[in-house]
């Protein structure tokens, strides 16, 4: 059991929770991902770990009500309990020594991106950061990015805050006038990471990209996470998360996403239906 | 006054056949996820029993891993008195309800009965599950009087070889610790062994007995992750360990169109409906994703568990495609028999060779060739060849990989000096399962390669006598015959 000891919504649909494991946040690195479940036939969700806090014994997750579970999980408060969370899974990043760094963050990808981002600060790294959102309501974290980020561009897709459009317009720029960027971090959805390698690439700029495919265990059990990088097959879960942008096969990682799509339409349907009036529509 | 001597039994004057398993016919076990054979009753264990001639030199001990003491326990439900036999089997074997039902009695203790010799063997296996049911049903516990002796001792997966060793060390009083990397204890009795051939509620309350000497179980606790192996031994006081982690790393063929949806490792497939219930879906949230024509690949127990499951999850075809014979089939021959009756169809000298799928990118067929046999291999079985121009399009929308294991990673990787064979799994002496870490033991599936739950016992009870050793404490009850391994 771990204990929810502060929550913060930072949308209709995303929230934060920071939990009680003590243990956990002592093993955390950046770039580590956990394991949640709850409640009796409960699926086992992965979630990036967005912070971490060695003396407090907390870590911070940043989740999206994509599905059931994650939308269910909505109604936990403050002060109560998640069944099962365990982690640290995934190995750490490892960071090489760089001058210049861009790190995109998309939607929910933008708080795990945080961890890395304040790691290339410390490490003296001149660091540009690019964060996006579907629109200004949904986004949250701006004051962490501008205390670790030497440039901060915001991008929404509807234009209600910073920059119009997607992510990939400001990297592509960003590149253009700084061609000594050493290597460029991209954490969001698959189709966004899809997008920033389809730009770093041609420019040959080492890119590093955490997935987070569907997967059971999260301990090499399963395979279920499997995915192609450099026309081999790896494991997410332990070769991973996080792996070369410029190698992975996004297609194939974009069909695979869809293997539990129509499942996971009537597991939220059935959900709606239960508790008709206090979900989001 | 003493009783009148029982007239002596000889193999002449016993019952010819094996008491017959009760089971659910066919056609309704197919559709449903009780348990296909149902136990003898009381008269029929005792029949069984009766079978037994009490051998002066019995082979049944050498042959069971764990050397149970096999006519003792089945004297006493010859007696009626199952509380002894009991106590008598639990003394060797914690969990015998459990091993009752998925041990390979026909290659082990079976294989090399007496009566074996001229009739059919002593239903042994089946004996031991009527009394494990029997202490389940009655809350017979293993509780003993443990003296704590201060030593602490930590095992790292909960299956059954972490579970033989828990409780050898914890009956000599060692303080031990359970850590288990899912949400659940039990390894791949609960993960990899479906409901109908062995019920979870059981493992559960076979697990229970775990308490009651007061080993502690931590879930969500991944070993190399969490905690590693160095700070388990340096920092947390264990002055030894136990890694019996299973080799759950799921093996892939490497043919094209691996990544197509709908191609399941037997691992991912059996988790989904095993552990996360995915039969109860959608009152469980975790589906398996698969469709209605489903392939298994392999066939060895894993391969027949996936063809069971999918028939009960309403696959309308199943099939098993091994590319060499049912004779080579490493599967029990009750698997292979109960999957052949409950609608499983074998395509045998059947091999893909490379997965198709549709613009979707979800498989709709494979590509497979057919395969004959030649010289034996290094195995000691015939080796498959494949012939040249057989190759033909088996239409599928489900394929489930079951061609065995390999080692997980995560334990060499943040395991400094930890020394793995060349395939990969961990190397131990073979007197006591230590490790190239001194204090560090190990065994089952991560030092053999996958093989069975009761050679995993097997080699969780050797180490546990190793690492009693270790901490300078006596080893007592030295079991009457060691186990050949």
């Amino acid at each position: 059991m771990f204990k929810i000891v502060k929550r913060e919504q930072f949308s209709p649909v995303t929230y934060l929770w920071k939990l009680e494991a003590p243990d956990i946040a002592k093993a955390a690195q950046p770039g580590h991902f956990v394991i949640i479940r709850h409640g009796d036939g409960g699926e086992r969700v992965p979630l990036t770990i967005a912070d971490f806090d060695r003396q407090a014994g907390t870590i911070t997750l940043v989740i999206q009500a994509v599905g059931k579970t994650t939308t269910a999980l909505m109604n936990l408060k403050e002060g109560e309990y998640l069944d099962d969370l365990a982690g640290p899974l995934g190995h750490a990043r490892h960071f090489d020594k760089v001058k210049k760094v861009v790190c995109v963050g998309g939607g929910l990808g933008v708080a795990p991106t945080y961890p890395q981002l304040r790691q290339y600060k410390q490490n003296g790294a001149h660091t540009i950061s690019i964060v996006g959102f579907r629109s200004k309501d949904l986004m949250f974290w701006i004051d962490r990015f501008k205390a670790e980020s030497d440039e901060l561009i915001i991008a929404t897709d509807d234009g209600s805050f910073g920059v119009k459009g997607l992510v990939t317009g400001p990297l592509q720029e960003v590149l253009d006038k700084n061609p000594d960027v050493d290597e460029v971090l991209a954490i969001g959805p698959a189709i966004m990471m899809k997008a920033c390698v389809a730009v770093t690439k041609p420019r040959n700029v080492k890119t590093i990209v955490s997935l987070n495919p569907v997967m059971v265990d999260g301990t090499g059990m399963c395979g279920g996470c499997r995915v192609t990088v450099g026309g081999k097959m790896a494991f997410a879960c332990v070769d991973g998360p996080e792996f070369d942008g410029l190698q992975v096969d996004f297609d194939e990682l974009l069909a695979r996403a869809k293997r539990f799509d129509s499942f996971e339409r009537e597991s939220m349907r059935r959900l709606r239906e239960q508790h008709e009036c206090h979900l989001p529509k | 006054m003493e009783a009148a001597p029982k007239p002596k039994k000889t193999i002449k004057t016993i019952a010819k056949t094996k008491t017959a398993m009760p089971e659910q016919d066919p056609a309704a076990r197919a559709r449903n996820w009780s348990e296909v054979t149902l136990g003898y009753s009381e008269e029929q264990a005792v029949g069984e029993a009766a079978r037994c001639i009490q051998c002066k030199k019995p082979g049944c001990i050498a042959g069971c891993p764990v050397a149970i003491n096999i006519p003792g326990f089945i004297k006493a439900v010859e007696d009626r008195d199952f509380r002894k036999a009991y106590d008598v089997l639990a003394a060797d074997n914690v969990l015998p309800a459990i091993c009752g039902r998925v041990c390979p009695q026909e290659t082990q203790c079976e294989a090399v009965c007496i009566v074996g010799n001229k009739l059919e063997p002593v239903g042994i296996g089946r004996i031991e599950r009527f009394v494990g049911d029997m202490a389940l049903k009655n809350g017979w516990s293993l509780a003993t009087s443990v003296k704590p002796n201060g030593h602490k001792a930590a095992m790292i997966g909960s299956g059954p070889a972490s579970i033989t060793c828990a409780v050898d060390l914890a009956r000599a009083g060692v303080d031990v610790t359970i850590y288990e990397a899912l949400h659940t204890a039990g390894g791949v009795l609960k993960y990899g062994i479906p409901e109908f051939r062995l019920p979870k509620k059981l493992i559960d309350r076979e697990l229970e007995a775990l308490k009651g000497l007061g080993v502690k179980v931590v879930t969500n606790a991944i070993i190399g992750r969490l905690f590693t192996i160095p700070q388990l031994m340096q920092e947390m006081g264990y002055e030894s360990a136990f890694i019996g982690v299973g080799a759950g790393f799921p093996n892939l063929m490497g043919i094209p169109g691996e990544g197509f949806n709908g191609i399941f490792s037997a691992n991912e497939y059996l988790t989904r409906v095993n552990l996360m219930r995915a039969y109860q879906h959608p009152h469980s949230d975790t589906p398996t994703g698969m469709g209605k024509k489903v392939a298994v690949i392999g066939a060895g127990n894993t391969a027949m568990d996936a063809c069971r499951v999918s028939i009960r999850m309403g696959a309308e075809e199943v099939y098993c495609v091994y590319r060499r014979t049912k004779k080579e089939s490493p599967a029990r021959a009750e698997e292979v028999h109960h999957a052949e009756e409950e609608g499983v169809k074998f395509n045998w000298l059947t091999a893909p060779v490379r997965i198709l799928g549709d613009e979707r990118g979800w498989v709709k067929a494979m590509e497979c060739i057919r395969m004959e046999l030649g010289e034996p291999d290094a195995s000691g079985r015939a080796r498959p060849v494949p012939v040249k121009g057989s190759e033909f399009l088996f239409e599928v929308d489900t394929i489930v990989y079951a061609i065995g294991t390999s080692a997980n990673p995560i334990l060499a990787q943040t395991t400094p000096g930890l020394r793995l064979n060349k395939r990969g799994y961990i190397d131990v002496s073979p007197d006591t399962q230590m490790t190239s870490i001194p204090g560090v033991f190990a065994g089952g599936d991560i030092v053999t390669g996958g093989a069975t739950v009761i050679l995993a016992m097997g080699a969780g009870r050797k180490a546990a006598r190793a690492m009693l050793q270790y901490m300078g404490l006596e080893v007592t009850a030295e079991p009457a015959q060691q186990a050949k391994s």
